[in-house]
């Protein structure tokens, strides 16, 4: 359905900076009806690659095609206008025109439609009223846009992006201003509208429980590049790099070097605070340099035990209730290790505890050279 | 997949073209301001050097053969000087009043420094005649039993020194009243928490925070003291005190007119004021590290006054009368008369309005008014909507010479408008365009007077504009003329209104162009309000003087309101 490869776009240098690459090559496919995402820190080039499909940008070099046609290709020369792609578009601030009411803004895509194709007044009047009942705004048309709340700007900004029926839906960080409890509730609403109209939808984000909660596929980005591009199971379980690891979900990495193969795909690391069995798919030498990922939730607490004698002993540093889980820091040696689990479980700062991993829990990384 | 690739390629070059279309306009439009802001210059300095088709320095050795350069330049830097301190001096003095302290009466104190601004400078500078004039002036005729005759001269580099400073006044209200409010009170109060007693407040965190305001302040003021035109040509002429531009307007008002003289008495004046925008430039730019403007209103700390509170007030009202209320006096009391004569009890009893309807029915009056109102109006048109393309140009686009565009819009502001006009002589005498002796050439000079100030209000509301408002209208599939249309320009109507009104005003008082550019048949108002003048007939000018000072005032007032809803900082 979307198309893209090898986009490139370098923003140049001025007096006081230097050339700032964006976008590094970044190929990706979207296939029909799914929801993809573009998640990574602020500067990682989400929003520049997504205004590069949308037309806001021109690319440097590279190709994107939206259901087969060519929207711009460095190679032929092809750079539409971002007014002839035919996508539709939420912005971060949404962009609701302030001097039109509801209905004037949505109809707005529908009213500047090349004349040979325009819809009659009529025509038009209905598809709006469906955009609206859709993003269930209905009976609101005669407001001045300026009136709504934030929330319904949202779903306003939603209903002009429908419209006209586009064949791909792009947001940039759309949930991003609003409040939580509001984020939360149109996180669902989103997935409910995306699923119902069962549009292609490219969604920026730098919010990973967002991305985990909406996406069919996630694609990871740092520095312009795409680190991982995969299902938001898989971002999360195995994620491919360090960088991944860390910035899906809480992260425990520990430093350490493979010891010996102990069973099909599972690897005993000799860290500086203990041993631990961490899994990989592929065949590992002994003493290769690892980091090894465990997540907070299957790092697993328990008063200290004096007659075992081996396994992992730390000291509480810090404790902190989270109402539905308990999270612990916990000194080992030098390293620093978080832990949830529940409330029942808590230790004070203080005291010495013992620390065991869940099993298939931990997740073996080549270190990178 | 290919097929449809295939077909894409035509959607691309439609697209392509009508990208041509509006590059088309933003082409024109950015050739049309850099011409009208660099071809006159050129001229100016081409025929003044070029005249005889070789390079020479004839003209200028002629010109100041007769005057000397260095005693023009001393004469024009000592009033520039004199009246920018007195006038920044009281500009600085009231808006401190009104944004710091906690003076009584506020809103009547705001508009007190503002109103004067209304005033066309003609017959400002005339009402200060009918005041002050040593023989005749009615202040010397009601003081002669006290202090003998002729007690004030207006007729002297003090008197010229006095009216202009009072010119300047409101403009420099004006900027240090933004200035003053943009400071964050938080500033001053962290000083005053960290244990600064509030006389080293004022010193030490205040005044640095304020400069960049005020030096700004200190060049505009004395910028238009250099340019300024009225003053010295009503006052200093008579007294035998020459500055550049009362020798351009002699220059080329002498039989047969010396064009050549004229550009070498413009192109110091135009270095000096060109120095003075530059620095100007440089400082405002700098100041922008100190700009604490955050789009939130402050609540500026207020000062409390003590037991000053009252005769502060008192002193703004003597201000106020002596700046305003007496000249209008004046005006409207000479209206009154059939023939000059000093205030008398004789000379009240006489008072009537028969010139109201005199100069109402006086068919040149009439065709100055029609032609007045005409060019104003399509020039603040024109000009807002050109603007707007440019500010867009400048603020949206990443267009290589984008930043030239905005300095040569800014240009005009360094030419005095006598310049203007002996520039626009020198192009339009010759030039095979036929406009001289038409309404197109007054139109070709109040376009690029006004055009830093239409570019002003153009860019400071469009940068108002998120950004994402356009970029959402691309995306709906509006080409460049529907999102200008429907988006862009309703969103920018408030701030283009605004600007439209203000060179209104300032197009319906331009004086120094137009008496060098109209021809008979195409007088406007204030040429009119000049050839009155001169023939002496001073009752009528005070009539008209009265006329066009009250559409004015309520001009400004619209014209403020708007600006202050948009933001924008009158300069």
């Amino acid at each position: 359905m979307l198309n893209v490869s090898n986009l490139a776009k370098t923003y140049p240098g001025s007096k006081h900076n230097g050339a700032v690459v964006a976008v590094d090559d970044v190929s990706f496919e979207v296939p029909e009806g799914t929801l993809f995402t573009l998640l990574g820190p602020s500067g990682c080039g989400k929003t520049t690659a997504l205004r590069c499909v949308a037309g806001l940008e021109q690319p440097d070099g590279g190709e994107i095609a939206v259901a087969g046609r060519l929207l711009f290709s460095s190679e032929r020369g092809i750079c539409l206008p971002a007014n002839a792609r035919g996508l539709g578009m939420v912005f971060q601030s949404y962009a609701i025109w302030p001097h039109m009411n509801v209905f004037d803004n949505v109809a707005f895509p529908l009213a500047v439609a090349p004349r040979r194709q325009r819809r009659s007044k009529p025509q038009i009047k209905e598809h709006v009223e469906r955009a609206l009942a859709l993003v269930r705004l209905d009976g609101l048309s005669d407001r001045p846009a300026t009136d709504l709340s934030g929330g319904q700007q949202q779903r306003l900004a939603l209903a002009r992006a429908l419209v006209s029926e586009p064949p791909l839906l792009l947001l940039d960080e759309p949930l991003s201003n609003l409040d939580a409890k509001l984020r939360e509730e149109m996180r669902f609403e989103l997935k409910r509208l995306q699923h119902e109209v069962g549009i292609t939808t490219v969604f920026v984000t730098h919010d990973q429980a967002e991305a985990l909660v909406l996406s069919d596929a996630i694609a990871v980005m740092q520095r312009g590049r795409m680190e991982q591009v995969g299902s938001p199971r898989e971002i999360y379980q195995q994620p491919a790099s360090r960088f991944v690891a860390d910035f899906i979900g809480a992260a425990n990495l520990i430093e350490g070097r493979v010891e010996q193969r102990a069973a099909d795909g599972l690897y005993t690391v000799e860290a500086p605070a203990g041993a631990l069995l961490a899994a990989f798919p592929a065949e590992l030498a002994a003493g290769t340099g690892v980091t090894v990922v465990v997540r907070p939730e299957h790092v697993l607490v328990r008063p200290a035990d004096p007659s075992a004698a081996n396994g992992w002993r730390g000291i509480v540093s810090a404790q902190a209730f989270l109402g539905d889980s308990v999270e612990h820091v916990i000194q080992v040696g030098e390293l620093e290790l978080r832990a949830r689990g529940s409330p029942a479980l808590a230790v004070p700062p203080g005291a010495e505890v013992s620390l065991s991993f869940a099993d298939g829990s931990c997740l073996l990384l080549p270190v990178q050279s | 997949m290919n097929g449809l690739a295939e077909r894409a390629i035509p959607f691309g070059e439609r697209a392509r073209v009508r990208f041509r279309a509006e590059h088309v306009i933003i082409a024109l439009v950015a050739a049309a301001a850099v011409y009208l802001a660099l071809v006159p210059l050129g001229f100016l300095a081409w025929r003044t050097f070029f005249d005889g088709g070789s390079f020479s320095l004839d003209a200028v050795r002629d010109a100041y053969d007769t005057f000397g350069l260095s005693e023009l330049a001393a004469n024009s830097l000592v009033f520039a000087t004199a009246s920018t301190a007195l006038g920044v001096a009281l500009g600085t003095a009231l808006a401190y009043i009104v944004v710091r302290t906690d003076a009584p009466w506020k809103p009547f104190l705001f508009a007190v420094a503002l109103v004067p601004i209304a005033v066309p400078g003609v017959l400002y500078t005339i009402a200060w005649i009918f005041l002050a004039s040593p023989r005749t002036g009615t202040l010397n005729a009601l003081l002669e039993p006290l202090f003998g005759p002729e007690t004030f001269n207006v007729f002297s580099l003090g008197g010229m020194v006095l009216v202009e400073a009072l010119r300047l006044v409101p403009l420099v209200f004006l900027l240090m009243y933004a200035g003053f409010r943009s400071l964050d009170p938080a500033l001053e109060e962290s000083a005053l928490v960290g244990g600064a007693r509030t006389r080293s407040v004022l010193r030490r965190v205040t005044l640095p925070v304020v400069l960049p305001a005020l030096s700004a302040a200190v060049l505009v003021a004395a910028i238009r003291a250099l340019e300024a035109f009225e003053v010295p040509a009503l006052l200093g002429i008579p007294a035998g005190v020459w500055v550049f531009t009362s020798r351009i307007w002699r220059a080329v008002g002498e039989y047969p007119s010396n064009l050549a003289a004229a550009g070498a008495y413009a192109l110091p004046l135009l270095l000096l004021t060109g120095i003075g925008v530059l620095v100007h430039g440089w400082i405002t730019r700098r100041g922008r590290r100190f700009e604490t403007v955050t789009g939130k209103g402050f609540r500026p700390r207020s000062i409390p006054l003590g037991r000053w509170r009252w005769p502060v007030l008192g002193l703004v009202i003597v201000y106020f009368v002596v700046s305003f209320v007496l000249p209008m006096l004046a005006l409207v009391y000479v209206s009154t008369l059939f023939y000059y004569a000093p205030v008398s009890t004789e000379s009240l009893s006489r008072g009537t309005f028969e010139n109201y309807s005199a100069v109402l029915t006086d068919s040149l009056v009439l065709e100055g008014l029609k032609n007045s109102v005409l060019l104003s109006a399509v020039t603040a048109t024109v000009v807002m909507l050109v603007m707007a393309v440019c500010a867009w140009l400048v603020l949206r686009t990443r267009l290589p010479g984008r930043r030239l565009l905005d300095h040569v819009t800014f240009v005009p502001i360094a030419v005095p408008g006598l310049v203007l006009g002996v520039a626009l002589l020198f192009v339009y005498l010759r030039a095979p365009i036929p406009v001289y002796g038409t309404l197109w050439i007054l139109l070709i000079a109040y376009v690029t007077i006004a055009m830093p100030y239409g570019m002003r209000y153009a860019s400071v509301s469009m940068s108002q504009i998120a950004r994402e408002l356009e970029e959402s209208a691309a995306v709906s599939g509006a080409g460049w003329f529907q999102s200008f249309r429907r988006v862009l320009l309703p969103l920018l109507a408030p701030g283009l209104l605004a600007g439209w009104v203000y060179i209104l005003v300032i197009s319906l008082r331009e004086l120094s162009s137009s008496l060098m550019l109209y021809s008979p048949g195409n007088e406007v108002l204030p040429v009119v309000v000049w050839e009155r003048f001169e023939s002496g007939a001073f009752p009528e000018v005070a009539t008209l003087g009265v006329l066009m000072t009250v559409v004015l005032v309520i001009l400004v007032a619209g014209a403020h309101r708007l600006s202050t809803r948009i933001g924008v900082r009158a300069a």
